[in-house]
Order: structure tokens, then C-alpha cells, then sequence
């Protein structure tokens, strides 16, 4: 089992880690929301924000850089934004010319593109904290408890459970494929793009016929156990005083970052 | 490892916050209707299958195969859950895959998932059914050659949609995003479509029984094939018309209004963006701001109970 590939779940003692999921899962949406209602160029708002977020590194006992070291899997969709830089009237700041086109930055389309991108570095550095300081089945509980319903929660929950088996089952494929692909070195491997996609496309086809098999055997194995239709948990999850606590002093703190980002 | 993240899921920051409300709202109504309809025309048998379902999705995603030049080209699914699952059952299944990879890996964002759901997971669903539905008596080369088309119509979809998002959201000028999306998306969607019929070519011959008359995917209504044909024609006129000449979009969309001459503020973007008795000032716009979160809540709450009490 690959099980560790896909946990972002840090093992670790600390306060953060024992907030009530539901706690941790609105200060991170809320914490995105305000976020995205700072406005461009909020930079001292902006520090503020990765202040909180190092704060709570700290506190989960994470280390300091570590939400920082994961935080760039987004960092290839920043292409999308960078029209933005030409895009937005202000003063010019040059010309450049580019194939057919004359590019004009100006300064409130270089501003707006920054902003976007500290934005969005931020956000998912929040995001990063939640799934590395709470549990995935913990988190699901959150949601559920937050009214989302039950039939996604399960959803997903089997998808969780079932992932890590299914991609073993995608290794075996890929492997069988690779050992019979083998190659001569300085010719060309394998037939034409078409034969390729067919290739994956019948390992797509067993990989599902396999997982259709395997979820009737699951549900038999289920059913057997006494399955009715849903999923039990043995966390019972209750705000205690210092999941309050938290709630509230990071609401009050995202207000403060509100007021220091609107108010030059 | 072998996950590799594809340009379309958006994450945090890049779409303004009404955009990605109003995109929440849409996902929220779509998904609470095929939660409905899942409940009434599944049993419980059906809850695994398709929590298996979803993590097939998930695991195929990661079978690649090599392109050229180091890029490999993988499956997103939305056409070929929809073909074999049905379409309210696919949608969910793809909700629960991108929710996954938002929440775990970040592959996309939180505040954004309603307008990555809506993209990857709802209009490819809706494109890849609704022209599958229509030769789904026919023979099985014309549903495969038909299934192809609809898997490169259903990516294309979902990056015309994107493209339009962050348009809307003034993070992408709109005569350069169209065209890159869709020409990215064009190749990406060759490899989807080949991938969707060499799989489907593959369950018909081993399990024709999957794709029958009694199967769920033959059993969804007419009204699929309206909804597909009305987004692909959507699409076609859409795409060389944002390319060509976005002064005509972009007029559309001021008498929309969605768009002000002005992008500077985010916010400015719906000019009903602020709270009328309190004028244009920051104060008014993280009211409404909050005060549109609070709608978006307001309607899955009442989504989630309404859908609660039907179970019961």
C-alpha cells in the first residue's frame, strides 16, 4: 500500500492539531474569503496574513518554512494572470512588442498581477495547514456537521478509503505496461500517439472494470457487516472553550487585517 | 508522484469573489438537483459504486501516456463517468474527485471549487451525455466515433468556461485567454477523446452489459440531449467570436453588467457590488461581500435540509 503518497496528514502534538475540525476548516475559508476581499496592493494586510500563517506553523509545530515549501503547485497557473498586466488602463510603463502584438504594462496591470498571485500564494498556504494538521476523515466529519450532504460526504469518503488501492492497482498497470516496453537504445520506442492513447485507453477500460468488481464485492463485504446506508464515526467532535477561543481571536484578527488593508 | 496537475483547476486568488459566488451558486443548484434524483432513482447499493467510481476517476487520471517533447497526456473523466454511469450520478462522482484534489493536494482552490466544480466537473458531464444520449441506441462504432467528439467537445467546454471565469474576474484579457485555453485544450482534449473510446471500445467488448438498455447511462431523459447541444453551440459561437473581436463580448457583458470600463477594483466588476445607503466605500464592499457569502450559504443550507428531510 502507497498509503503515505497521498496523506498530508503531519503526525504531530499541538494545539492547532487538536482544534476541533470544524473550527480549522471555517478560519481557512474565511481566511481565503479575506483574502480575496483585500484589495490590490493591501501589502501591509498581505504581511500580516503570513504572519498568521507562520503563527500557526509555529504553533502546530510544523517548523516555520513549511507551509512555504509546499505552497507552489499553483505556481504554473500564475501564466493565466499575466494578461492582467497589460490589460488594466493606468500609466504606461513601456512598450514591448511581441509577434504581432504591442504589449503595453502599466502600473495598475503590474499591481493587480502581484496581488493576485500573493493572493492566491497565501490562500493555498491555509489550505496546506488544514489537510497537514487535521485528519481526512476528521475533516469529512466537519463538512458533514457543517449540513454538506450526506450522500457527497460518503462519496468521498469511499474515494479517500479507496484511492490508495485503486492507485496500486494503477502501478501494477504501469509497470506491466513498462515491462513490456522495453526498447533498444537510439530506436524508437512504442508505435504512434493514436497506438499509445489506445494503449491507455484499455488500461483506463480494466482499471475501471476492476473497480467496478471490486465495489461489488465491497458492497457485499458491507452489507455483511451491517451497512445501512452510512458511515458511523467514533470521534464524537465538541467545541471546547479553547476551540472558541481560537475561532474568535482569529475573526478578530481577520477583521484587524480588513481595516489595516482598506484603511491608507 | 505520478499526480500531475492540469491547467484548469483555478486556484485561490485568481477569480474575484463574486465570480466565484455566483459560480458556487450554479454548482450548488446543479448538484442539489442530481443529489435528488441519485436518492430517488439509486438504492444504497449505489452510494459505494460510486464512491469506487470516484476513485477510479481519481486513479485514471494518473495513467499518462508519453506525447511528445516530456509532456504526457492523461484522462479528466467528466465524458467517460457521464457515458457510463449516467449523467446526475457522474456528476457527483466528478464533485467528490475535485473536491478531493482541491481539499488535499490544493490543486485547485476552496473559495474557487464551486467554478472548478461547475467547469470540470458539471458542464463536461452535461456536453459528454447530452451528445452521447443521442446515438446511445445507434451502433457501437457510431456511439464510440459520437463519444469521442463529445469527450473534445466536454474539455473544451470546461476551458472555454475557465477562460470566460477569469475574464470575468479581470485576471486575463480575454482575446489572449480564449484562444491559449482553448489551443491548449484542443490537443488536451485529442488525448481525452482517444483515451474515452479506447476505454468504452474496451468495456464493450468485455462487459457489454455495462452500457445495455438496462443500464443507468440509458435510462437518463431527452431533455440531456437539448442541454448538450444547447452548451456546444454555446461554445461554437462563443470561442471565435471572444477571439476575433472581444470588443463585441466585452459589450455584451457591460450591458450584462458585468463588466465596468474600469477593472482596477476588483469589485467593481457587478456595479450592485455595494450596499446602496452606505455608497461606494470599502466598508460597503466587504458588507456585501459578507453579505453574499451569507446567500451562498443560506441556499446550501437550505439545499442540505430540504435534501435531509426527502431522506428521511
Amino acid at each position: 500500500m502507497h498509503d503515505n503518497v497521498f496523506d498530508r496528514y503531519h503526525f504531530k502534538q499541538s494545539l492547532i492539531h487538536r482544534l476541533d475540525p470544524r473550527v480549522k476548516l471555517v478560519v481557512t475559508v474565511v481566511f481565503i474569503l479575506s483574502n480575496a476581499l483585500l484589495p490590490d496592493g493591501a501589502w501591509l494586510a498581505f504581511a500580516f496574513c503570513w504572519l498568521l500563517i507562520l503563527a500557526c506553523n509555529q504553533l502546530a509545530k510544523l517548523g516555520l518554512g513549511y507551509s512555504l515549501k509546499r505552497s507552489f503547485v499553483a505556481l504554473p497557473f500564475a501564466l493565466a494572470a499575466i494578461t492582467a498586466i497589460f490589460s488594466i488602463p493606468g500609466k504606461s510603463l513601456g512598450e514591448w512588442h511581441f509577434l504581432w502584438l504591442t504589449l503595453v504594462p502599466t502600473d495598475a496591470g503590474v499591481l493587480r498581477f502581484v496581488s493576485i498571485l500573493v493572493r492566491s500564494w497565501l490562500s493555498i498556504q491555509m489550505a496546506i495547514l488544514l489537510v497537514a494538521t487535521t485528519q481526512f476523515p476528521d475533516l469529512l466529519h466537519a463538512f458533514e456537521h457543517l449540513r454538506v450532504p450526506r450522500i457527497l460526504t460518503t462519496i468521498i469518503a469511499f474515494l479517500y478509503r479507496y484511492m490508495f488501492v485503486l492507485t496500486d492497482e494503477v502501478f501494477r498497470l504501469l509497470r506491466a505496461r513498462e515491462a513490456r516496453s522495453a526498447g533498444l537504445p537510439g530506436q524508437k520506442q512504442g508505435g504512434s500517439i493514436v497506438w499509445r492513447a489506445r494503449v491507455t485507453g484499455n488500461m483506463v477500460g480494466q482499471l475501471f472494470l476492476r473497480s467496478y468488481e471490486r465495489s461489488d464485492r465491497i458492497y457485499n463485504a458491507m452489507l455483511s457487516r451491517g451497512y445501512s446506508g452510512e458511515l458511523r464515526t467514533l470521534h464524537a467532535h465538541n467545541m471546547i472553550r479553547s476551540d472558541w477561543l481560537v475561532l474568535n481571536a482569529t475573526f478578530g484578527a481577520l477583521v484587524l487585517i480588513q481595516l489595516i488593508g482598506w484603511i491608507r | 508522484m505520478h499526480y500531475s496537475p492540469t491547467p484548469m483547476h483555478i486556484p485561490d486568488g485568481f477569480l474575484t469573489l463574486a465570480v466565484s459566488l455566483i459560480c458556487w451558486a450554479v454548482t450548488i443548484s446543479l448538484l442539489a438537483i442530481a443529489i435528488r434524483k441519485t436518492n430517488k432513482e439509486l438504492g444504497e447499493k449505489q452510494v459505494p459504486l460510486m464512491g469506487i467510481m470516484a476513485a477510479f476517476i481519481f486513479a485514471a487520471q494518473m495513467i499518462n501516456f508519453p506525447v511528445a517533447g516530456g509532456t504526457s497526456g492523461h484522462l479528466l473523466g467528466g465524458a467517460l463517468a457521464a457515458i457510463v454511469l449516467g449523467p446526475w450520478a457522474a456528476m457527483l462522482v466528478m464533485t467528490s474527485v475535485i473536491a478531493v484534489q482541491g481539499l488535499l493536494f490544493q490543486d485547485g482552490g476552496l473559495i474557487v471549487m464551486g467554478a472548478n466544480i461547475l467547469n470540470m466537473g458539471l458542464l463536461t458531464t452535461v456536453v459528454g451525455y447530452g451528445l452521447y444520449r443521442i446515438v446511445s441506441k445507434k451502433s457501437i462504432t457510431t456511439r464510440l466515433v459520437i463519444s469521442g467528439m463529445a469527450a473534445w467537445l466536454s474539455v473544451m467546454t470546461g476551458a472555454l468556461a475557465t477562460a470566460v471565469q477569469l475574464w470575468l474576474s479581470g485576471t486575463a484579457q480575454i482575446n489572449i485567454v480564449v484562444p491559449a485555453m482553448l489551443g491548449v485544450h484542443a490537443l488536451i482534449g485529442l488525448g481525452e477523446a482517444l483515451i474515452t473510446v479506447a476505454a468504452l471500445g474496451f468495456i464493450f467488448r468485455t462487459r457489454p452489459d455495462l452500457l445495455g438498455d438496462g443500464s443507468a447511462s440509458a435510462q437518463s431523459g431527452r431533455g440531456w440531449v437539448f442541454a448538450g447541444l444547447l452548451i456546444t453551440l454555446v461554445v461554437v459561437l462563443l470561442s471565435p467570436l471572444a477571439s476575433s473581436s472581444p470588443d463585441g463580448l466585452e459589450r455584451v457583458a457591460e450591458d450584462m453588467g458585468f463588466l465596468n470600463n474600469s477593472q482596477a477594483a476588483p469589485f467593481h466588476i457587478i456595479p450592485d457590488y455595494t450596499i446602496p445607503f452606505l455608497g461606494a466605500t470599502p466598508l460597503s464592499t466587504i458588507l456585501a461581500g459578507g453579505l453574499g457569502v451569507m446567500v451562498v450559504l443560506g441556499v446550501a443550507f437550505l439545499v442540505g435540509r430540504s435534501l435531509r428531510i426527502g431522506n428521511q
